[in-house]
């Protein structure tokens, strides 16, 4: 199961242009002023999937994350929602359909959780329609899917870390939309609190079909968890597709540049990534200074 | 589909009402201070009943203290006969008085401390920090610097060194946004920038006041003071005009400031055109300091308490921009009361009343943000 099916069939996804799905990204070129972080980038999130996006620190999947979400405008190529160009669509209608926690955000001093998680309701409201049942049925709806429920008194400020982030995605639970995009979500919080929020945006996706996209740092949580997989390095998608289809050790070595091994999950029968012990890599190391280009083929052999 | 849905939540409500006291309870206590009023058509207005009472009592306030204001004087009125007069029931005398002399020198008072308690709160909300207020970002500083190149340079008139004030705010708060303008205006860097302004333009001032004569330097230093004394109609009606215009503007834009203040990505997330919303803003609020600045000179911390006085009334997280105006407006016709009060007619500027309070303020409120670790 491990080794197998190889990484070159997503190189065809790579190009291919579909006006099937809701969200994709075509030729997008990224760059925050000049610096450049991904060129001629194609990337398709299928409809009712939990995408997830993994790769080593700066290979551009927030910057990815923020491409899709209209945070940061493509230099080049452009960002499709429902077919039309995301930057072209009024900015409330945009919110009605995609929805984004991002790793910043600021809760206003003296916030209550019941008022943090209404400010959600922001995009279906307006000037004469500021506050209507529906609005209040959403949001306890959104308290009670996250478990916040509770705590809808309380000051933002008092809460832990983990309640802290439930309160945050209620909040753009609170917002109703078909897409919703998380970047890092786990980031900071300890392992409970981290399956827990991975839980949540489980439930999130098989109960309500809402379609999932989120930027992971662990890959195994990434290949537990996402129906659909996104391996980015240096900019370029490596892999794309169902864990247990293209998580192996060729992939990791590829993407991460960490041997290891892969094993099957004894819980979820997931791809499981095991790094290889020290000294193994070191010896690697070693061998691949000796023998230069060689040493690569012999770790591949090694892994599987 | 829509009315479907409304029809949905309000059965829905209903039968939580009736299923039990704990759901009630819990809906009562999440919106212990939010009320929503709902009428036909979808149409709802949420009030926070506790900023409302705020408004209202500050309202009441600052008209109160107008017109003790305006009977107050060489001439004192008692306030009943100010009001009749007001109400154009009074006699010759007191008609004058209170009509042509105290009346536009009292609006002018109002309508610059709404002016600068609404910037102030815009201001701070914009670069979420309670020191990033006009004072500290040297807009009073750069219109002053403007108005005394008027009287120091030029000679001018008393209009001439209102336009030249005005111009000065802009070009300052102008010269702001573009130096701390980097893919988006930041809180710090605003505030830093500011600072650095405002030191620049304080150098400018100094060197101005050197080089004037003895009369306009006399001048130069009144103005400076920020003072209210001997204001007509001809400084109320520019600056009701703008107000007019600004106030709604700002007010209706003022949801998207509350958004804005989770973080630019969160608001951006909720469909708030961010750099929109916030040059507009600025624009606003430079505009509504440069103008009151001109009008009555730099009155110094008005912009600076008046929004925290506000929230700490209402209690309520968000800019609090209408509170602020009121606030603003109520403190600085307190603070001319004061200083007629205590110094007799026009001995002291209100600025400087404003300048004692708000030190103090200032002084009170870098120590507690120290405590709590913000500074």
């Amino acid at each position: 199961m491990s080794a197998g099916k190889s990484n070159e069939k997503s190189s065809g996804l790579n190009n291919r242009r579909s006006t099937v799905n809701r969200l994709s990204a075509d030729n997008v070129t990224l760059a925050y002023d000049q610096r450049v972080i991904a060129e001629q980038l194609s990337v398709e999130i299928p409809d009712n999937s939990f995408t997830v996006i993994v790769g080593p620190n700066a290979c551009g999947k927030s910057t990815l994350l923020r491409a899709l979400s209209r945070m940061l405008k493509p230099s080049q190529g452009r960002v499709l929602l429902d077919g039309s160009v995301i930057q072209s669509m009024p900015a409330k209608k945009v919110a009605r359909t995609l929805g984004l926690l991002p790793q910043s955000s600021i809760a206003p001093d003296g916030i209550t959780v019941a008022d943090l998680v209404g400010r959600g309701r922001y995009p279906h409201q307006g000037i004469l329609r500021q506050w209507s049942t529906e609005d209040e049925r959403v949001v306890q709806e959104s308290m009670e899917q996250t478990g916040v429920a509770e705590l809808a008194d309380r000051y933002v400020d008092e809460l832990s870390g983990g309640q802290r982030q439930r309160v945050w995605i209620a909040m753009a639970l609170a917002q109703q939309t078909p897409l919703l995009l998380l970047d890092e979500p786990t980031t900071y919080l300890d392992i409970q609190h981290q399956i827990d929020v991975l839980d949540l945006c489980a439930e999130l996706h098989e109960e309500q079909g809402r379609t999932l996209v989120a930027v992971l740092h662990d890959l195994n949580h990434a290949a537990r968890y996402a129906t659909h997989l996104i391996a980015l390095r240096g900019g370029a998608v490596i892999a794309e597709g169902a864990p247990n289809d293209i998580v192996t050790a060729e992939l990791v070595e590829d993407v991460f540049g960490l041997r290891c091994q892969v094993i099957d999950d004894p819980e979820t029968g997931t791809p499981l990534v095991v790094p290889a012990a020290r000294k193994a890599r070191e010896q690697v190391r070693k061998e691949r200074v000796d023998q230069g280009g060689r040493a690569e083929k012999v770790a591949a052999t090694e892994a599987s | 589909m829509k009315t479907a849905l409304k029809r949905d939540a309000t059965s829905e409500e209903d039968s939580g009402v009736r299923a039990g006291a704990r759901s009630a309870v819990k809906s009562a206590r999440a919106s212990r201070t939010n009320s929503a009023v709902r009428g036909p058509g979808g149409l709802s207005v949420r009030l926070d009943v506790r900023a409302l009472t705020v408004v209202v009592l500050l309202l009441l306030a600052a008209l109160a203290a107008s017109v003790v204001l305006i009977g107050t004087g060489d001439f004192p009125i008692p306030a009943g006969d100010v009001l009749k007069t007001l109400l154009g029931d009074g006699n010759a005398g007191q008609e004058f008085i209170v009509n042509e002399l105290r009346l536009p020198r009292v609006l002018v008072g109002l309508l610059v401390g709404a002016s600068l308690g609404l910037g102030g709160a815009l201001f701070q909300a914009l670069s979420r920090n309670p020191l990033g207020s006009p004072d500290i970002l040297g807009l009073g500083q750069g219109a002053t610097a403007g108005a005394l190149v008027m009287i120091v340079l030029f000679s001018g008139d008393a209009g001439q060194v209102t336009v030249g004030a005005l111009v000065g705010g802009l070009a300052t708060g102008l010269a702001i946004y573009l130096l701390a303008w980097n893919r988006g205006v930041h809180g710090y860097r605003l505030v830093l920038v500011g600072i650095g302004m405002s030191a620049i333009m304080t150098a400018v001032n100094g060197y101005l006041l050197t080089k004037a004569d003895l009369v306009d330097a006399a001048r130069s230093v009144v103005w400076m003071t920020g003072s209210l004394s001997g204001r007509d109609w001809a400084q109320v009606w520019p600056l009701l005009a703008l107000c007019a215009v600004l106030v709604p503007l700002v007010l209706a834009n003022g949801r998207g400031l509350r958004m804005m203040e989770m973080g630019d990505d969160v608001s951006y997330a909720l469909g708030v055109r961010v750099e929109r919303v916030r040059l507009l803003l600025m624009l606003s609020a430079v505009l509504l300091t440069a103008a009151a600045t001109a009008a009555a000179g730099p009155v110094s911390f008005v912009a600076l308490t008046a929004p925290q006085l506000a929230r700490r009334l209402t209690r309520s997280p968000g800019p609090n921009l209408l509170p602020s105006l009121c606030m603003g407006a109520a403190l600085l016709v307190t603070a001319d009361w004061i200083s007629q009060r205590v110094f007799g007619a026009d001995q002291l500027p209100v600025g400087v009343v404003t300048g004692v309070l708000g030190g103090v303020y200032l002084l009170w409120l870098l120590v507690t943000e120290r405590k709590a670790g913000r500074i």
